[in-house]
């Protein structure tokens, strides 16, 4: 699992650092860090930081696994299959 | 006709990408993306698979990520020929192949350059060799910084204070280590920024315990005998004792394999239109060799048509998506490269944002904030219109900023603003450093000429 956030967008509502407080961390007030290749043990809930983020700023790889399988996660058993180059999000373009 | 060549191209062309990082990557997912199904070739000097740079000064030193695993993810399944760890030595035009250091060639039917920059490094040869003088821009170069901030130095010594100095200075203090920071000009990051908001930074810096050393020049990198680095000797005569020393003195363009080419290629970046086309050293667009990232200059239309070269991550996504799309589309169908300039650094627990070209503006107003308590809005102005914004922890209304500017919004700014204080009622000269000297890490850099404004102004080189 790979991911990268658009630091460019990201606001710090810091929606992800709730939710995967493991892969993000606030900096200060609102200066987002992050590590860009978490363990596959954190895929649910990287999944959720990325589908929780209001300005859709973050982008991951390899989040394909249904959350069937990432329950298993819990035991550390999800096997590191999933293709990685599986997008979840594509950032939106701007239009212009 | 056109439209058979084109559909042929799009079908069975072959496309070589040189620079396999953020802009190569992006430009081959957008190729796929929008049905390119010939041969695409990524070349890159570099071993590794696209990387991802911004976290090596941040997260990173701060120990949140590995310098080994910053992959960038990929968006789209790019199906393409890698030669990484192979550089491009020569671009053969009228032949339409690139030239490889292993003797290999590549042809192709579209180019891409996206070869970006890399670390300028210590101008000393001998000094820039010694054991624990370092650079920050590569992975590998990240791996090596972390290893000698792990092994606990007494004092790291940090050549420049630009966005990446202030960034490593601002790790080494987050793990408690002794840094010292010179800088050339009165104050950090001046030549992005002014000198204004640049003494809020040196604020920041000198709260956070880095001793900040300005006006001042490193003369001499001085080692031991057996060739560590230990101290460092400054332009004030004052000699610091330092066993890491980190050069940190902005980048060069990698145009040097372009030497001779015939494209439009310098110590400046490449030329090229606004649909990302590369200029001919006639000043002559091309029709199948396009730039993107780092290396590229171009014209940008809100800023009075000056060729903006932009070392930012979010300029490497837009300008190589924009380059791909045009590399396969006809030509009624190009678009042009609008992107609205936008770079965040984070340093000292602030998150500072900045959208627009600050290095253009003669005069600055605080519009939300105060730079006392280092949360604000910036506003940068030059003959009359907003032309960029800066934010201190306050980046969701730079936004806001950003439309305006887009509008060309006038300046002074005339409407009222959340949080105004007495400091904010009237513009201050924003105090950017004479273009004409040397500056670190500047981050924007403009010149050439401009339809909208035929003005020449001769600013004699002070050496």
């Amino acid at each position: 699992m790979r991911l990268v956030v658009d630091l460019n967008k990201c606001q710090g509502y810091a929606q992800c650092a709730f939710l995967a407080p493991d892969v993000f961390v606030m900096h200060g007030e609102e200066a987002l860090a992050y590590d860009p290749r978490p363990d596959a043990e954190q895929r649910e809930r990287v999944a959720r930081a990325v589908a929780a983020c209001p300005v859709q700023a973050i982008t991951a790889d390899g989040l394909d696994a249904p959350s069937v399988r990432a329950e298993t996660a819990e035991g550390g058993a999800v096997p590191a299959t999933v293709t990685p180059r599986e997008v979840v999000t594509v950032e939106a373009r701007d239009g212009r | 006709m056109a439209d058979d060549r084109m559909e042929r191209l799009r079908r069975e062309g072959r496309i070589a990408i040189v620079g396999a990082s953020l802009a190569g990557l992006r430009a081959a997912e957008t190729l796929r993306a929008e049905g390119f199904t010939g041969e695409l070739t990524l070349i890159g000097d570099e071993p590794y698979e696209p990387y991802d740079r911004p976290p090596l000064s941040k997260g990173v030193l701060m120990g949140l990520a590995s310098p080994e695993h910053t992959d960038l993810p990929q968006r789209w399944e790019i199906d393409a020929k890698w030669r990484l760890g192979v550089a491009a030595t020569g671009l053969d035009l009228p032949g339409r192949r690139v030239l490889l250091a292993d003797g290999d060639d590549v042809e192709y039917d579209r180019l891409l350059i996206a070869t970006g920059t890399r670390a300028r490094p210590w101008p000393n040869e001998a000094e820039a060799a010694l054991d624990g003088v370092l650079v920050l821009r590569t992975r590998d170069d990240a791996v090596r910084l972390q290893q000698r901030l792990k092994a606990g130095p007494r004092r790291v010594f940090v050549i420049g204070a630009g966005f990446a100095g202030c960034e490593i200075a601002s790790a080494c203090r987050e793990k408690g280590i002794a840094v010292t920071v010179a800088e050339r000009a009165g104050a950090p990051l001046v030549g992005a920024l002014g000198g204004v908001i640049g003494a809020v930074s040196a604020d920041l810096m000198t709260e956070n315990g880095v001793d900040l050393r300005t006006h001042v020049t490193v003369t001499a990198l001085e080692g031991d005998s057996v060739g560590r680095v230990r101290a460092v000797h400054l332009s004030d005569e004052s000699v610091v004792e330092a066993d890491v020393v980190v050069v940190s003195l902005g980048s060069l363009r990698n145009t040097e394999w372009l030497t001779g080419s015939g494209l439009g290629a310098g110590p400046r970046g490449i030329a090229c239109d606004a649909g990302c086309r590369a200029f001919d050293f006639r000043g002559i667009v091309t029709d199948d060799v396009f730039v993107a990232g780092d290396v590229a200059r171009s014209p940008h239309a809100l800023f009075g048509y000056q060729f903006l070269s932009l070392e930012h991550w979010g300029n490497a996504v837009a300008q190589a998506e924009t380059a791909a799309h045009n590399m396969i589309c006809l030509p009624a169908d190009r678009r042009p490269h609008l992107w609205m300039p936008a770079f965040w650094s984070s340093q000292f627990g602030v998150n500072i944002k900045s959208v627009g070209v600050p290095p253009m503006g003669d005069d600055l107003m605080i519009v939300q904030g105060s730079l006392a308590e280092r949360r604000f809005v910036g506003v940068y102005g030059h003959q009359g219109r907003m032309v960029a914004a800066v934010s201190f922890d306050n980046t969701r209304w730079l936004e806001f900023y950003q439309r305006q500017i887009e509008r060309g919004a006038p300046f002074p700014v005339e409407f009222p603003t959340v949080d105004r204080r007495p400091e904010g009622r009237q513009p201050v000269a924003a105090d950017f450093p004479d273009p004409s000297l040397p500056t670190h890490a500047p981050g924007v850099t403009l010149s050439g000429y401009s339809p909208a404004d035929q003005q020449l102004v001769f600013t004699p080189a002070r050496h």
